[in-house]
């Protein structure tokens, strides 16, 4: 078992935030709250609560640069990415005690909700990176998903094969049911992992979700087979349609699962950057209006 | 009336053409109408070998530090160049070449050999040069009208040149299978097996085999059990057919060609009907020459790869050197300069070949060895020589004396090499094990027999004295010295299990008894999952481990306890009293071990003396993790996959936990991006178990597959053990062919990537971060051998661990899978 971003050098990165909550608290409360100001990041300690949430937002954000500078000899990314978890979670008190819950319709309290979403997406993206591999693993039951993708156009090549030995009927009714299905679409149907399958049974097409249509329609003629022949085929394609089921159900759950832990960066970097665009604003209409 | 000649050249590639444009110059010299000699290709075409190199191929002309003797003008380039350049010297000087020459067979004695030809015709020479290389004929089909023509074809370079054909394809191994499949695409296709199944086959081709013949959309069926009887060659029609002998009676099957893939026939068998000696049963030996290529026959020469000198530039200087021989003419070999500079800082004032010929004498082991292989190894080789005041070498230049210091290390315990020392004047002292007792040698002895043969990193180190000079040989070419002299392998054999023994034992035992029981201990060879003893057996001996790994297991479901590797002991308990075996041993890889049985075993412990209590406590250290680990089964079957997969001989393998993993390849793109555009990784492909995956990239083996056949020797190991490729790459291929972990591939180098900007705007080339895309950058690069160097070069080490954002790559050697498994 090795350590993940949260257990990394054993936790060295959440002593570090929890020290630097507790200077932030310290400074915090160190201000005075007697006579005309109430605590606020106006204050020489404001100003310091300030500077560090301002320096850990660029230093937060230099993790995507980091990242791609493969040469660089400074630490492990997964070091990098433990104390990017931890300080940036810091960052939301931080911050908090720098504004001081002062809010109102203005270019700082924008910079300060805009931070609250980027580490809102980061923790329901460090979330989805603990709990999600895991399963994807689990899923692929120790095979990689590209044998899966290839077993399932084996299975088709067959089913077809097979159903063209049947009669007209038989065979259209699997032919659409392989021509309909629907493995991927839109971001959304891929994430939520909606099966939008369908099978034409006579001049209809029907849902065919999870292959429960077709498989329900292949059962339901057996029984009535008139001849051997047929039965067996019949078993035959019933045979192949579940194991088609299950491949199909593996490579829609490897799609969803990959999606959500991509999904979540689709929000927090454009977040980050409109943080930072904010960020300088305030700063400057700070230090313009002094 | 037969001719007559004084030189008969056998073989038309580079060896062969260069003898024979040598001869046609003596020819020219003395004013002869009527050529003196005769050069026999039995193919339609010289230079059969280069002709089937893919077209456009990049020929390299190693080795570098040689010059080209030849008549025959050879350097880098593209294969068509090379041919036309030869094609054109052919003509132009006349050479006296005849294709479709076939030699069945060679008798006769010097002045007077008699070839006959495969159709009959009977030819005789004063002198013979076989130059035939190691590629071998094709197995023909053997019967009348199967000689190779337009409708019976022994290769097939492209199938696609062939359409709505009736094809007939001979064979069941790989390539009849390929082609089989290839031209099914476009023809009616029958593949003829002798046998009742595919079982020559890869698996790949197996399965490809069986569901092409069963899929009734492809064009393809099969004869099973069924024997070439005869063929009719085809009429005005276009179609012939060939007769079949088949379990149901004979058949006629029509067809317009046939292409039979039976496999080569290797020109051993053949060089033995000379009467030429090969002294070593082992498949890669080489007959034995003396320095004027000359074989035992007096009069019969062999140049060239069947010699042993694969290289196209070695092979033509010796096609031009020995004819001068033959013709009496004492010429100063090509690599005469060479040698010198490999003996030119010795304090000696000799000419170089008498140096050469005392080291032979000195150093016993060499003294049987025939002097052109003793030539080829000091050339290869480095020669060291220790002086006080000298200072520690920094990068030497290749053949040259090297000059160490007195007390120099030559290498530490724990150090990655493989290279092989002989003493021939001055003393080594060394080390068998890390903090063993030291030894002294003395001039004629050698050393570094132990990674030779294991692979494994160095037990104790090494020390040279004062004025002491050593040779210094690359592992390569001691195997092959060791492939092709049985005695040489004997007497590193000898040595090596004496070594080993009192490495294990640290016994005190006299040398002259040690050396005893020595001989009479017969090493065993183990094929990867071949049982070497079976739990609940009554065991008689024990294994000390001398390459591979020991994979001891419990229970019978695959659970591995423990793993050894060489000079562990094996088994030991059955000698200490308790003769039932409590595991079951099996190769993980291929292993070799050193049984001992327990006379020679109470010997050899008897005279331990204080190691004993050493030997006992790793006994039980060994006992108590194979409990630990028999109590956990999860981990006992990680371990079990591990060692399947072929980890067993790896020492730095990537290994990705899957409950880590998010799949952002940024893995792969770091390595990409650290060498060359290339990733040299695939994170995706390979096996998984529990959460463990093993990815297709190089795990630096033990003894890695790779280097054995490099002709360039292009692949190097370090220090440290990372096993990498250097520029010498010619792109030939063979080391992919023997990465049984598909870890290397043969790729064009990568174009430089656009700047940002302009790969944004103008889209062009490909982005920070994408995988290079697979055509040539440009017209003249060639593809090299590219692999995972273990980020040699990379101040802070492997990128693709040190670039995961999770923390899931981690790369590790088997020593370290207990501890990989432990929470299990």
């Amino acid at each position: 078992m090795l350590p993940n971003i949260v257990s990394y050098a054993r936790f060295r990165y959440l002593w570090l935030a929890l020290l630097l909550i507790a200077a932030s608290m310290a400074l915090y409360f160190s201000q005075a709250t007697d006579g005309a100001q109430p605590r606020n990041g106006g204050t020489w300690q404001g100003y310091t609560l300030g500077t560090l949430g301002a320096l850990l937002i660029v230093w937060l954000s230099l993790l995507g640069v980091r990242k791609r500078s493969y040469r660089s000899a400074m630490g492990r990314v997964q070091g990098w990415t433990s104390a990017h978890v931890y300080l940036g979670l810091a960052l939301l008190v931080v911050a908090t005690l720098h504004c001081a819950l002062q809010f109102g319709l203005n270019v700082h309290t924008l910079a300060y909700v805009l931070m609250c979403l980027v580490v809102l997406s980061g923790i329901y993206g460090l979330y989805v990176y603990l709990a999600l591999p895991g399963s994807l693993a689990a899923n692929n039951a120790g095979r990689d998903i590209a044998a899966s993708s290839r077993e399932l156009e084996d299975i088709d090549r067959q089913i077809s094969r097979l159903a063209a030995r049947g009669d007209a009927d038989l065979s259209a009714v699997v032919d659409s049911a392989l021509e309909l299905t629907r493995l991927g679409g839109t971001t959304w149907t891929v994430l939520r992992g909606r099966d939008r399958s369908r099978v034409r049974v006579g001049s209809t097409a029907v849902d065919n979700r999870d292959q429960s249509a077709v498989i329900a329609h292949l059962a339901s003629r057996v029984p009535r087979a008139s001849r051997r022949r047929e039965a067996e085929l019949l078993n035959e394609l019933l045979d192949m349609f579940g194991r088609r089921q299950v491949l199909l159900r593996r490579l829609r759950r490897d799609a969803r699962l990959r999606g959500l832990m991509q999904i979540w960066l689709f929000f927090h970097i454009p977040l980050t950057v409109a943080l930072l665009f904010a960020l300088v604003v305030h700063v400057l209409s700070v230090f313009i209006y002094w | 009336m037969s001719r007559s000649y004084h030189t008969a050249i056998i073989g038309g590639g580079p060896a062969g053409l260069s003898a024979a444009g040598r001869a046609a110059a003596y020819d020219r010299e003395a004013g002869v109408a009527e050529p003196s000699y005769v050069l026999l290709e039995g193919h339609s075409t010289f230079a059969k070998t280069i002709q089937k190199y893919q077209k456009g191929k990049h020929v390299m002309a190693e080795p570098g530090f040689l010059n080209l003797r030849s008549p025959m003008p050879f350097e880098a380039g593209r294969r068509e160049d090379i041919l036309g350049a030869w094609q054109e010297r052919l003509q132009g000087e006349g050479i006296h070449i005849r294709y479709n020459a076939e030699v069945a067979d060679i008798s006769g004695t010097q002045g007077d050999f008699l070839i006959r030809l495969a159709g009959g015709e009977e030819l005789y020479a004063e002198n013979v040069v076989l130059s035939i290389g190691t590629q071998g004929n094709p197995r023909t089909l053997g019967v009348d009208g199967d000689a190779e023509s337009e409708f019976v074809l022994y290769t097939l370079d492209d199938a696609d040149a062939y359409r709505g054909e009736s094809i007939v394809v001979v064979g069941a191994g790989d390539a009849a299978i390929e082609n089989a499949i290839a031209l099914a695409k476009q023809n009616r296709v029958t593949i003829v097996n002798r046998r009742g199944e595919f079982s020559r086959a890869k698996d790949g081709n197996l399965s490809a085999i069986l569901a092409a013949i069963n899929d009734p959309d492809i064009p393809l069926s099969c004869l099973y059990e069924s024997h070439v009887a005869g063929l009719e060659l085809p009429g005005d029609e276009g179609e012939g057919a060939l007769l079949l002998k088949t379990p149901s009676g004979e058949t006629r099957v029509a067809c317009h060609r046939i292409i039979a893939r039976l496999g080569t026939i290797p020109p051993r068998k053949f060089v033995e009907s000379c009467g030429i000696k090969i002294s070593s049963p082992h498949l890669d030996a080489v007959p034995e020459v003396d320095r004027k290529y000359q074989s035992n026959v007096p009069g019969l020469y062999v140049i060239g790869a069947l010699g042993g000198y694969p290289l196209i530039k070695q092979a033509m200087n010796q096609g031009y050197e020995v004819v001068d021989f033959i013709h009496g003419r004492e010429t100063r070999p090509a690599d005469y300069e060479l040698l010198a500079s490999q003996f030119a800082g010795l304090p000696y004032a000799m000419d170089p070949e008498d140096v050469l010929d005392l080291y032979q004498q000195r150093v016993p082991m060499f003294r049987r060895m025939n002097p052109l292989a003793f030539r080829e190894l000091i050339i290869e080789s480095r020669i060291l020589f220790s002086e006080e005041g000298a200072s520690v070498p920094g990068s030497t230049r290749e053949r040259e004396t090297v000059h160490v210091p007195a007390d120099y290390t030559l290498y530490r315990n724990g150090e990655y090499s493989s290279s092989f020392y002989t003493l021939v004047e001055g003393s080594v002292q060394l080390q068998l094990e890390q903090d063993g007792p030291w030894h002294t040698l003395s001039p004629g002895q050698f050393f570094g027999e132990m990674s030779l043969i294991s692979g494994r990193p160095r037990e104790g180190s090494a020390i040279v004295k004062r004025d002491s000079i050593l040779i210094e040989t690359p592992r390569r070419i001691m195997v092959k010295v060791m492939n092709s002299n049985e005695e040489i392998r004997e007497g590193i054999d000898r040595v090596f299990i004496m070594r080993a023994l009192l490495a294990a034992f640290r016994t005190g035992i006299p040398l002259d008894e040690l050396g005893e029981i020595a001989a009479g201990i017969t090493p065993k060879t183990f094929e990867a999952g071949d049982l070497i003893y079976r739990e609940g057996e009554q065991g008689e001996e024990l294994h000390l481990i001398r390459r591979g790994r020991v994979a001891l297991s419990k229970g019978g479901d695959g659970s591995v306890v423990n793993q050894l590797h060489s000079g562990e002991l094996v088994g030991q308990m059955a000698l200490m009293g308790a003769p039932t075996r409590r595991e079951t041993a099996s190769a993980a890889v291929r292993t070799e071990t050193l049984p001992i049985r327990q006379p020679e075993f109470l010997r050899l412990v008897g005279q331990s003396g204080d190691y004993l209590p050493v030997l006992q406590q790793r006994l039980s250290d060994n006992l108590l993790q194979i409990n630990a680990m028999a109590s956990r089964s999860e981990a006992a079957r990680t371990v079990n996959f591990l060692m399947q997969e072929g980890m067993g001989e790896a020492t730095n393998a990537l290994l990705i936990d899957e409950s880590l993993c998010i799949g952002c390849d940024n893995c792969e793109r770091a390595c990409a991006e650290t060498h060359g555009g290339i990733s040299r990784l695939n994170r995706r492909e390979g096996a998984s178990h529990n959460q463990w995956h093993v990815a297709t990239t190089c795990r630096h083996c033990e003894l890695p597959h790779c280097m054995k056949d490099c002709p360039t020797d292009a692949i190097r190991r370090s220090a440290d053990g990372e096993v990498f490729i250097t520029d010498a790459c010619i792109g030939c291929g063979n080391c992919e062919t023997h990465c049984p972990y598909d870890a290397i591939s043969l790729r064009y180098p990568a174009a430089k990537k656009p700047g940002l900007l302009s790969w944004l705007l103008f889209g062009a080339g490909d982005g920070p971060g994408d995988v290079h895309s697979a055509s040539p950058a440009d017209a003249n690069s060639r593809k090299t051998a590219v692999k995972c160097d273990a980020c040699r070069d990379l101040p802070g080490g492997h990128a693709c661990v040190r670039a995961c954002p999770t923390g899931a790559a981690i790369r590790l050697g088997p020593d370290r899978f207990t501890e990989l498994v432990s929470v299990l």
